[in-house]
C-alpha cells in the first residue's frame, strides 16, 4: 500500500503541469511518515527539478506535484540600464534582468536549492532575502555574492503563501529602490484553485534626481529616498509596462488571479482595480480569504493574491488609489477585457444632457426680482413668467427638455400638454408630491417616476407653472403663490398617481 | 603572511625599486604627498565616532593602468595570467586581456587595470616601493572634492559620487584623466573601485541589517565596526563591495592604487 502510493506521487512529481490542472485534494500523508513540523512533508522525492522562472507579468504554471521535491532555482543578478518612462532611463539592479525579478513557484514542503549568480559585469555585491524562507535573514547572509561569483543555499519551504523576495545588501534601501525585488509563490500542497489567467504585478517606488518624466539617464536620488518622496510609483518597473500593447488581458466570463506584490522601498499600496470588485483577496497571501473587496492594502515587503471574474468588456485600470501616484507618478496599469457586452450588468451611457443646476447664477436675477415683488405684493404675471423660465431651465429641463418636448417613452412633454391644459391646478400637486406610475399625455402612455420637487418654495412653484402655462403652446393662465400654499397645506395623497 | 619578514622592509623597497627600473618602467609613477590629519571615518573605531589619526603618506595620482601592470608582469612573470597560483588569483584574473602578456588595443593601455586580485595588487605596490592604502587612508583622500579636503557633508558632492557608482559598468573603461581633487589625486571616484590593504577588516555583515546586534565579538575588535554615517551611501556601497571579496577575487570594475610612506612620521 505504501509502496503503491509512493510510486504514484513519484509519477506525479514529474508530470508537466498546466493551468487546467484541477485542484487536487488534500496533501498525501503517508502513514508512519507523519511530518514533525507543519508544512514539512518529509524528504524530497524523485529527481531534482529545475524551477521554471518567468518574467513579469507572467506566472509559471502550477507545479502540479503531489509530493515534496528538490527544486533548483537559479537566479542571476544583472545591473542594467532600462527605460523607466518614455525617454527616461535608469540603472536598475535586477533579479533575472527584469523589475520585478523572475517569479518563482514552488510547492509547500519542497526543498529549494537556491543559486544566486552575480553577473561579472556587476559593480555591486548582492544577496537575497526571501520572505518565504524560515531562517536568519531569509537567506541573505548565506547568499552574499561578489560580482562574478555564485552562491548557493538550501531551504525548506515550510509555509505556503505568496512572498516577497528582495536584496538585503548595504545600502539595503538603495538596492530595493533600484528594483531588486520579486515574488515567490509557495503553493499549498493541494495547489491553488483553477483560474483562466494568472498575472504577476508588483509595485515599487523610484527616486531620481530629475523630476517626473525629465528626459535622459536619471541617477538615483538618495535624499529623496530617505525623505520618502518618490519621483515614480510604478507597476512592473516602468511607466507603460502594462498599458497599450503590453496590457494584461482576459475575456468576459474568465477568472483572473493577480499576484500583486509591493517591493517598496517606502510606499504602502492601496491597490484597486477601477471598475472591478475583487471576489477574493488572500490578504498577505495568508489563508483567510476576504470577499467583495474594493481596495486592498499591500504593505511594502508584502503581497496579495486577488481574484475576480471578468464580466463586462472594457479597460480596467489598476491603480494605487493613493491617487496622485496613479496620475502623477505612473502607478497605472491596464487589464483589457474583451467579449460580449452584458447590458443587464452595465448599460453603458444612457443619457447625456445639459444640466444647469438649480441655482446656477447669474441667470437667476429674474427669480430674485420676482421674490422681491411677491414680498411687496407687486408681482406681475410677466415677472412670474420670466422667473419661471429661469427656474424651469435649472430644475425641469433636465428631464422635460429645454423645449418642453420631453423624451419619447421616458419623460412626458410639457409642451402643448393636454394633461396640463385639462387641470392646471393639478400640476401644483404633481410638483409638490411627484408623480409615479402610468400617465397618458397627448395620447402616449408614460410609466416612470417624477420625484417630488418640494425643495421649491411656493413662489417658485407658482412661477414655474405660470411660465409653463404661458409657453410651449399651452393655453395660458396663472398660478398664484396662495394656490400653491393651499395645496401644500392639504394632506398628501397616499399615492400621487394620476390617470387621465 | 608569506610576503612579510623575509627581508627588512627597507631592503624590500630597494629591491622593488630596482625591479621596477629593470622592468623598463622609465616614467616612474607620479605620487603626491598627503599631509597628516584626522578623519571622522564612516567606520569609526568606537561607538562615539572618535576621529582616526592619519599619518602623512604619499599616494599615486592615478590608479594603476593596464599598461603599467603589463610592464610589471613582464618583469614578474609569476604574476602572469595562467601562471599565478589560484590561491593568489581567481579564474577571472586579467581575463579581459588579449593574452597573458598583451592588454589589447593600444588605447586600453591607459585604462585603469581591473580584474586584479588583492595579492597581485599588493605585489605590484611592493614592486613600486609601496603598499595598498588602508581603508582610512583611502577614505581620507576620497573625502576631497576639487577645492575642499572634506566635502562629504555637501549633498551635491555625495550625489555626484553616488550617481557614478550607481551606473552600470561600461564596456570600455574610461581612460584615467579626471580632474584632480584638493590633494592632486585623480580618478578616485568614478573610474573603478579600488582595493585597500585592510579590506578584510571591513566586515559588513553579509545580511547588513543586524545593526548593533552584529557578531562583534567573533571578529576581535577589527570587525567591531559601526557605520557612523548611514546617509553616505557612496561609502556604504564601497564598503559592501570590498566586504564581499576574498583576496584572490577580481571583478571587472575593481582596480587599485598604491601609497608610500613619507620620511619622518613625527612631522
Amino acid at each position: 500500500m505504501i509502496l503503491g502510493l509512493r510510486s504514484l506521487v513519484g509519477a506525479a512529481a514529474i508530470c508537466v503541469a498546466t493551468l487546467a490542472t484541477p485542484a487536487a485534494g488534500a496533501a498525501p500523508r503517508l502513514q508512519g511518515a507523519a511530518p514533525q513540523r507543519s508544512g514539512d512533508f518529509g524528504a524530497p522525492q524523485g529527481a531534482a527539478i529545475r524551477a521554471v522562472l518567468t518574467s513579469p507579468p507572467n506566472v509559471p504554471p502550477p507545479t502540479g506535484r503531489k509530493a515534496p521535491a528538490r527544486v533548483i532555482v537559479e537566479l542571476e543578478v544583472v545591473e542594467k540600464e532600462m527605460q523607466i518612462s518614455e525617454g527616461v532611463s535608469y540603472t536598475f539592479w535586477t533579479f533575472g534582468g527584469t523589475v520585478p525579478g523572475s517569479f518563482i513557484r514552488v510547492r509547500q514542503g519542497d526543498t529549494v536549492e537556491f543559486h544566486l549568480k552575480n553577473h561579472p559585469g556587476s559593480k555591486m555585491p548582492h544577496n537575497i532575502d526571501l520572505h518565504g524562507v524560515t531562517g536568519p535573514g531569509g537567506g541573505a547572509a548565506s547568499s552574499f555574492t561578489a560580482p562574478g561569483h555564485h552562491s548557493q543555499f538550501t531551504f525548506k519551504a515550510l509555509n505556503e503563501g505568496i512572498y516577497v523576495y528582495h536584496c538585503a545588501t548595504a545600502p539595503v534601501g538603495m538596492h530595493v529602490a533600484n528594483g531588486m525585488y520579486g515574488l515567490i509563490l509557495v503553493e499549498p500542497p493541494e495547489g491553488l484553485s483553477k483560474v483562466d489567467h494568472e498575472y504577476y504585478v508588483m509595485q515599487g517606488d523610484f527616486y531620481t534626481t530629475g523630476k517626473y518624466r525629465e528626459k535622459g539617464l536619471q541617477p538615483f536620488d538618495m535624499e529623496k529616498a530617505i525623505d520618502e518622496r518618490p519621483t515614480y510609483v510604478l507597476f512592473n518597473g516602468a511607466e507603460g509596462a502594462l498599458t497599450g500593447d503590453k496590457a494584461i488581458t482576459a475575456k468576459t466570463g474568465e477568472t483572473v488571479r493577480l499576484f500583486v506584490g509591493n517591493g517598496g522601498p517606502n510606499m504602502v499600496s492601496s491597490f484597486h482595480v477601477i471598475g472591478a470588485i475583487f471576489d477574493k483577496v488572500r490578504y498577505e497571501g495568508g489563508t483567510s480569504v476576504q470577499r467583495n473587496v474594493q481596495t486592498t492594502l499591500i504593505p511594502a515587503g508584502g503581497a496579495v493574491a486577488v481574484e475576480f471574474k471578468a464580466k463586462v468588456p472594457g479597460s480596467y485600470v489598476l491603480v494605487d488609489h493613493s491617487i496622485f501616484r496613479a496620475f502623477n507618478k505612473g502607478a497605472l496599469a491596464i487589464l483589457k477585457v474583451d467579449g460580449v457586452e452584458d447590458k443587464s450588468i452595465y448599460s453603458g451611457k444612457e443619457l447625456d444632457a445639459v444640466y444647469l443646476g438649480d441655482r446656477s447664477q447669474p441667470n437667476l436675477n429674474a427669480v430674485t426680482a420676482a421674490t422681491k415683488a411677491a414680498a411687496s405684493g407687486t408681482l406681475t404675471q410677466e415677472a412670474q413668467v420670466l422667473a419661471g423660465q429661469e427656474l424651469f431651465a435649472g430644475t425641469c429641463s433636465v428631464c422635460h427638455q429645454a423645449n418642453g418636448a420631453g423624451l419619447p417613452g421616458v419623460f412626458p412633454p410639457v409642451a402643448k400638454s393636454d394633461f396640463l391644459a385639462a387641470d392646471p391646478k393639478r400640476a401644483i400637486g404633481v410638483l409638490l408630491n411627484g408623480l409615479t406610475g402610468k400617465v397618458t399625455v397627448n395620447g402616449t402612455e408614460y410609466n416612470s417616476v417624477m420625484p417630488p420637487m418640494n425643495q421649491l418654495n411656493d413662489d417658485e412653484i407658482a412661477n414655474i407653472l405660470t411660465y409653463l402655462l404661458n409657453s410651449f403652446g399651452n393655453p395660458g393662465g396663472r398660478i398664484l403663490t396662495e394656490d400653491v400654499k393651499k395645496v401644500r397645506a392639504e394632506p398628501k395623497p397616499a399615492v400621487a398617481a394620476a390617470t387621465h | 603572511m608569506e610576503r612579510a619578514a623575509l627581508w627588512p622592509p627597507r631592503a624590500r623597497a630597494l629591491v622593488a625599486a630596482l625591479l621596477a627600473a629593470l622592468a623598463g618602467n622609465g616614467t616612474a609613477a607620479e605620487y603626491v604627498q598627503v599631509p597628516a590629519g584626522t578623519l571622522t571615518s564612516a567606520i569609526a573605531p568606537d561607538a562615539v565616532g572618535t576621529p582616526v589619526p592619519i599619518d602623512a603618506f604619499s599616494i599615486r595620482v592615478t590608479p594603476v593602468t593596464k599598461g603599467e601592470f603589463r610592464r610589471f608582469i613582464e618583469a614578474r612573470p609569476e604574476w602572469q595570467r595562467g601562471r599565478v597560483p589560484q590561491t593568489f588569483a581567481d579564474r577571472r584574473y586579467l581575463q579581459d586581456w588579449r593574452s597573458a602578456n598583451a592588454v589589447g588595443d593600444a588605447h586600453a593601455e591607459d585604462e585603469p587595470v581591473v580584474n586584479v586580485s588583492w595579492f597581485a595588487a599588493e605585489a605590484y605596490c611592493e614592486a613600486e616601493g609601496g603598499r595598498l592604502p588602508t581603508w582610512h587612508e583611502w577614505e581620507y583622500v576620497a573625502a576631497a572634492d576639487a577645492t575642499r579636503r572634506d566635502a562629504r557633508d555637501d549633498p551635491a558632492f555625495r550625489a555626484r559620487i553616488l550617481a557614478r557608482y550607481a551606473s552600470a559598468t561600461p564596456a570600455d573603461l574610461p581612460a584615467i584623466r579626471a580632474a584632480a581633487n584638493a590633494y592632486g589625486v585623480r580618478d578616485i571616484h568614478g573610474a573603478v573601485w579600488e582595493w585597500v590593504d585592510d579590506f578584510n577588516a571591513l566586515l559588513v555583515d553579509g545580511d547588513s541589517r543586524s545593526g548593533e546586534d552584529a557578531d562583534k565579538l567573533r571578529f576581535c575588535g577589527a570587525g567591531a565596526i559601526n557605520l557612523q554615517d548611514r546617509e553616505n551611501y557612496a561609502v556604504l556601497m564601497r564598503i559592501a563591495l570590498l566586504s564581499s571579496l576574498n583576496g584572490s577575487d577580481s571583478t571587472t570594475s575593481l582596480g587599485f592604487r598604491c601609497v608610500r610612506p613619507v620620511g619622518d612620521k613625527t612631522r
